[in-house]
């Protein structure tokens, strides 16, 4: 899934400050698993910028700072906001508003966007991260980096691309200590790792090759897919 | 061929020492450091972007040593370019005659000066190493030709108190096969580790002349801190404590410097010794250590 | 006038809630400032409960549950300790004294533990003085009225 964790809240506040009626828009997918956007969170930030937006009236504007004006903010959330059909649903209600803080991820928030296509500002909520696991309740960790060009059979399924903090391909740096990365001691090192495992596998010799230096290229950055099922009678051949 | 591959051809004792560029365009303090030693060593190695603090770079600092008659060792670090630029830096080197090319990982962006630095490490220290040979075959690493063809004398390291340590050695001899002619180790102060891990090296099949790391001792401090900061680098009590008891901190860190050379000598090719700022007693680590001052 | 805070309490029927009936049983003393929810288990708390008291103007908010290691659900009461924890954390933000909410232990035979925890957050409360966001005059209508309908 994508993991993603709440921006702090000042800095949210102070994107919502030129607008008065706000929606927070929630996503029911991934951010929604990994608790920082899905409707539960988006009900508990729009209840934390109410309070604080409260706060700021209450209080004396010290500091040349005007008090907070009176702010509407409601909540919506939807299932997926990287799915059109999702967005469309409420798209009649996101146009009442001055501005759309969205908590989902980076593609939530563009592709919603994309969708309402300037007729209303977006605002994100949240700082995507990476692509994860559940590794406990309330712990998520890193597991893929969407490299493109999968090596996980020779490497015992640990990939050297995520675990290794350098995405190195032919064994550690030298700075790995104890099974842990320099980077952070905390962390295991991906080498140690994927000797580990293939030991057990008894594959080692799979990291004996000297692996070649990886194709960069293999995704395409800004990439496209599109199913091959799709592609004879795709849309774009539709309207040709 | 280089100076350094023909010191290692000919089977006598190698010795190396080392260089950081400094932060600032300021070239003294690091050229007098190699006059301390430069004659008396058969080549010098530079740092690249050492730490990951920035600084003056290795090629800069190679060219000013190269002119001033000593032989160079560029290090190159896979931390701060992409294959492009890796590539048209080896170019470069051979371009001012540079030779000897010592690939390593490098230390991490994060734990440098400019943490926030967006990393590269587009190729690994083996594929460096590959693509240096692949240009001495007049080849890029795309296959296409090139017009004059450089030549190099590679190298690698290895770190061998690092667990565990038959991965160290699969990476070890990766490197070999992909074109190293010469290893330089992370710093020893345990020889008899030390002749276990040759052993060790050995057995594998590997050949090829290493060179065992020296840092000079400089301190108790330094030697605690290396304990607990430095990856593969271990003081034994019994140097620490003879540190301690000391009164004259540089005559002592040259005894135990050339005492480790003494031990591990039997083992290895040569050493390197890493000075860092004590550049003026190398002289006298090699005469106490019963070594030739005369290289070449 | 004194300033008397409104505290709201969330109880484990199963501790704290009994705990405050054997304080009535035992006749002990304690602040009325003390409104309580009756809930099956601590666990059952989420942010949102700890945070909108704290919108609607009350003062303080506590959470009472087990002892560690007693709650009749395993882990109810430590999930509690957590959203507390993690409610101090958003009311900081936000700009509210996290002092003002507080996860509490007890067992059922404690009346006297409850009846010194709410006069201990009474106290604290009083200190902090009234909530920075005590305030409308609709809200303060609303509590008078409740407070007709408890007599």
């Amino acid at each position: 899934m994508i993991v993603a964790k709440r921006k702090p809240l000042d800095e949210i506040k102070e994107m919502l400050k030129p607008y008065n009626k706000i929606l927070v828009l929630g996503c029911g997918s991934c951010v929604a698993v990994c608790m920082a956007g899905g409707e539960k969170e988006a009900g508990l930030l729009s209840t934390e910028l109410q309070m604080a937006f409260e706060m700021d009236k209450t209080l004396p504007p010290s500091g040349g700072t005007p008090p907070g004006s009176a702010k509407q903010i409601d909540t919506i959330t939807i299932l997926r906001q990287c799915d059109r059909e999702y967005i469309d649903e409420v798209k009649d209600k996101l146009v009442q508003y001055d501005a759309i803080l969205s908590v989902a991820c980076g593609v939530g928030v563009q592709f919603t966007a994309e969708v309402l296509n300037g007729e209303k500002v977006l605002l994100p909520g949240l700082n995507t991260t990476f692509l994860g696991a559940t590794k406990e309740p309330g712990m998520w960790v890193e597991r893929c980096l969407a490299c493109g060009d999968c090596i996980l059979d020779e490497t015992g399924g640990v990939c050297p691309i995520t675990m290794c903090s350098k995405s190195l391909m032919n064994g550690p740096c030298g700075g790995h200590e104890k099974g842990k990365c320099e980077v952070d001691r905390n962390r295991d090192c991906g080498w140690v790792l994927i000797y580990e495992r293939l030991k057990k596998l008894g594959k080692l010799e799979l990291i004996k090759d000297i692996k070649l230096p990886k194709n960069y290229g293999a995704v395409k950055r800004p990439d496209k897919i599109v199913h091959e099922a799709y592609q004879v009678v795709g849309k774009e051949e539709v309207k040709k | 061929m280089s100076k350094l591959g023909e010191a290692l051809k000919s089977g006598k004792f190698v010795i190396t020492s080392e260089v950081g560029p400094p932060k600032g365009i300021n070239m003294t303090s690091c050229l007098d450091e190699a006059k301390h030693f430069g004659e008396k060593v058969a080549a010098i190695n530079v740092t690249d972007i050492q730490s990951a603090v920035m600084r003056v770079g290795s090629l800069a600092t190679c060219i000013k040593l190269k002119e001033r008659g000593y032989e160079p060792i560029m290090q190159m670090v896979c931390r701060d370019r992409n294959r492009l630029s890796l590539q048209s830096e080896l170019l470069n080197a051979a371009v001012f005659g540079i030779e000897n090319i010592l690939c390593l990982t490098g230390d991490h962006q994060t734990l440098g000066d400019h943490p926030q630095a967006k990393g590269v490490f587009d190729l690994d220290s083996v594929q460096l190493i590959a693509t240096a040979k692949g240009l001495m075959e007049g080849k890029d690493l795309a296959g296409n030709k090139l017009d004059g063809i450089p030549t190099f004398f590679l190298g690698g390291v290895v770190s061998p108190g690092l667990d565990p340590v038959e991965l160290q050695i699969i990476k070890l001899e990766k490197k070999v096969r992909a074109g190293a002619r010469f290893i330089q180790t992370q710093s020893v102060f345990e020889s008899d580790k030390f002749r276990q891990f040759i052993d060790k090296v050995h057995s594998m099949g590997i050949n090829i002349p290493i060179l065992a790391g020296i840092i000079i001792l400089k301190s108790v401090g330094m030697a605690k801190f290396m304990n607990e900061n430095v990856a593969g680098v271990f003081v034994p009590d019994n140097l620490i404590k003879e540190m301690k008891e000391t009164k004259d901190k540089q005559a002592k860190a040259v005894e135990i410097a050339a005492r480790i050379i003494r031990e591990v000598k039997p083992y290895c090719q040569g050493v390197h010794i890493m000075p860092l700022g004590w550049g003026h007693l190398v002289p006298e680590i090699i005469k106490q250590a019963g070594l030739s001052l005369t290289p070449m | 006038m004194e300033f008397e805070p409104n505290i709201l309490a969330f109880c484990c029927q199963f501790c704290a809630y009994s705990a405050a009936d054997l304080a009535g049983s035992m006749r002990l003393q304690y602040p009325p400032n003390v409104r309580i929810i009756r809930l099956l288990c601590t666990g059952k708390v989420d942010p949102l409960h700890l945070l909108k008291p704290f919108q609607e103007g009350w003062d303080g908010v506590f959470v009472a549950g087990c002892l560690e290691g007693e709650c009749y659900f395993l882990h109810g009461n430590l999930h509690a300790k957590q959203w507390v924890n993690y409610t101090k954390k958003l009311l900081k933000e936000i700009g509210i004294e996290p002092e003002r909410l507080e996860m509490f232990n007890m067992s059922a035979a404690m009346g006297t533990k409850f009846a010194d925890t709410v006069r201990e957050m009474t106290e604290r409360i009083k200190k902090l003085g009234p909530s920075p966001l005590r305030g409308t005059e609709e809200l303060k209508n609303r509590r008078t009225e409740e407070q007709v309908t408890d007599k």
